[in-house]
């Protein structure tokens, strides 16, 4: 596993990429290590020294109201933002499902997958990937003729095949029906215990992290306003009793105002 | 039709519906000939046109020689000039549309000689370069050059950047990103560029080849102006139409294969 690290300076800007190759991964490696990371738009601070830890293999979601620095956060661990400050430990390889499948219109489903893959035989790891994820029969369709649910499957192969130590997943369904997201859900679980890379799922959707995390984190001023191990066997019943507790609390967490709580969600 | 649009699906038919029209505009014209309500010293009629076409190619006139000669010359200058702009217009927008160097070099010197009245060039065009074909096939290089730089440089920067992103977490080499995403990406638009390019060399040629010309469809158009013979005029006038609907259904058919991932997408 190799680690790319990016430099401390605490204040100011960042930041001098050093990449340090790892050896094999003890069980108990993280697979982002995350400290006082800060960001500013102008004279907003949207991450305002933020740590967080991710173990290898955990299954983490993040939830947090719109501007809270959620997608801020994952686009600095994926290496799309160089201004952040702070210091950053990451596993690679780093895979990224964004909010839109973000598909290229002119390659096919299958050259989508292999786009930049560096492994021997690209097309059969492709092929396979595109078969875990339910889409055999469309390798050859072009891009804009896929469904929403089917355009965010082919995302999913194409983070997949590049065997991620970290998988960080944009709010990947909160432009699918409800129908498919639930589908995506049990097919994105599918997938986790079966290739296990640490996975951050930033949404916005209290229920969709109930589902699925370890861990969920509610962000709040720019840091992690709460953290909470979800500690139930999946696959989950949204109605057991500790998830509904949960449920409450990530609300309140979130400030949605209580009344018949039960009403409103 | 590439990218036909929304309504296109609701038209029924195909492209030779389209010729309805056009049929429709030479029997009205013939009739008017036909009836002396356009004299034929002014207009000659469709019928008579067609003949005088038909004389041309048949017969090798000491004045005016043969169409297909003319036509062969000027297609011939018609087809350098264009291949050559439209190569170097590809090659400027690649250097300025990827790097800032590049735009800095050559885009504002690009956009500062495109808004130089192109056959207003002409003149200044055969003092230095003589009444040969150079002059003639220079004024369709820039006639090409122009629309297919702007057009392909717009192409470049109107990619998506969040596909550009997404190179980035795809680990894709600069190289990689030009070849699989920014090129690719910019070919609606330099396609696009490409049948502006065909109209805009056309109209060059045209200008281009009537002065000091001694072959060629221009040639023939200048000499027919003396004996004031119209048909001729028209004939040639034809041909030139005929290139462009040629070179125009070569850009489509391209636009039909290359952007076969937007044309499924417009069923």
């Amino acid at each position: 596993m190799a680690t790319r690290v990016r430099a401390v300076n605490g204040s100011g800007m960042t930041s001098v990429a050093a990449t340090a190759v790892g050896t094999t991964a003890p069980a108990d490696q993280v697979a982002a290590s995350v400290s006082d990371l800060t960001r500013r738009f102008g004279d907003r601070l949207v991450l305002d020294g933020l740590s967080l830890d991710i173990k290898a293999g955990e299954f983490v979601a993040m939830i947090g109201r719109s501007g809270s620095g959620k997608s801020t956060l994952l686009r600095a661990l994926a290496g799309l933002d160089r201004e952040v400050s702070g210091s950053m430990t990451v596993a690679e390889p780093v895979a990224v499902a964004f909010q839109e499948p973000r598909l290229v219109p002119w390659k096919r489903v299958l050259d989508n997958v292999t786009l930049g893959l560096r492994a021997p035989e690209p097309a059969r790891v492709a092929t396979e990937a595109l078969d875990e994820v339910g889409l055999t029969e469309r390798i050859t369709a072009w891009p804009l003729t896929l469904s929403g649910g089917e355009a965010q499957r082919v995302s999913l192969a194409r983070a997949l095949v590049r065997s991620p130590s970290l998988l960080l997943l944009d709010e990947p369904f909160s432009a699918l029906d409800a129908l498919t997201t639930i589908s995506m859900h049990r097919l994105v679980l599918q997938l986790w215990e079966r290739h296990r890379p640490a996975v951050l799922l930033v949404t916005h959707d209290v229920d969709e992290a109930l589902a699925l995390a370890d861990r969920v984190l509610v962000l709040g001023d720019g840091r992690i306003a709460y953290s909470a191990t979800v500690d139930v066997p999946r696959p989950r019943d949204r109605n057991h009793s500790t998830l509904t507790g949960l449920r409450l609390r990530l609300l309140r967490e979130l400030g949605v105002p209580m009344g018949d709580t039960d009403e409103l969600i | 039709m590439v990218g036909g649009g929304l309504a296109y699906r609701f038209l029924p038919g195909r492209g030779w519906l389209r010729l309805i029209s056009l049929l429709l505009l030479l029997g009205v014209w013939q009739l008017l000939s036909s009836t002396g309500v356009l004299p034929a010293s002014r207009l000659a009629s469709p019928v008579s046109i067609a003949h005088t076409a038909y004389t041309l190619v048949t017969t090798d006139s000491p004045t005016y020689g043969t169409l297909q000669a003319s036509l062969l010359v000027s297609a011939e200058r018609w087809g350098i000039g264009l291949s050559v702009g439209v190569a170097i217009a590809v090659l400027l927008a690649v250097a300025s549309g990827l790097s800032r160097i590049g735009e800095y070099a050559f885009d504002p010197v690009l956009n500062a000689a495109r808004s130089i009245p192109l056959l207003g060039l002409l003149p200044l065009f055969i003092v230095w370069f003589g009444i040969g074909n150079l002059p003639k096939i220079l004024i369709v290089v820039l006639g090409a050059l122009f629309p297919m730089y702007v057009n392909t440089f717009a192409g470049i920067r109107g990619v998506d950047p969040k596909l550009g992103e997404l190179g980035q977490v795809l680990g894709l080499s600069r190289w990689e990103l030009v070849r699989h995403v920014v090129l690719p990406g910019s070919l609606p638009s330099a396609l696009t560029g490409l049948r502006l390019s065909v109209v805009g060399s056309l109209l060059a040629l045209v200008v281009g080849e009537q002065i000091n010309a001694n072959a060629g469809l221009g040639f023939m158009i200048n000499t027919a102006e003396e004996f004031l013979a119209n048909n001729i005029i028209m004939v040639c006038l034809f041909m030139y139409a005929i290139l462009g609907l040629l070179a125009d259904a070569a850009v489509r058919l391209v636009e039909r294969r290359a952007l076969a991932w937007r044309r499924e997408f417009a069923q």
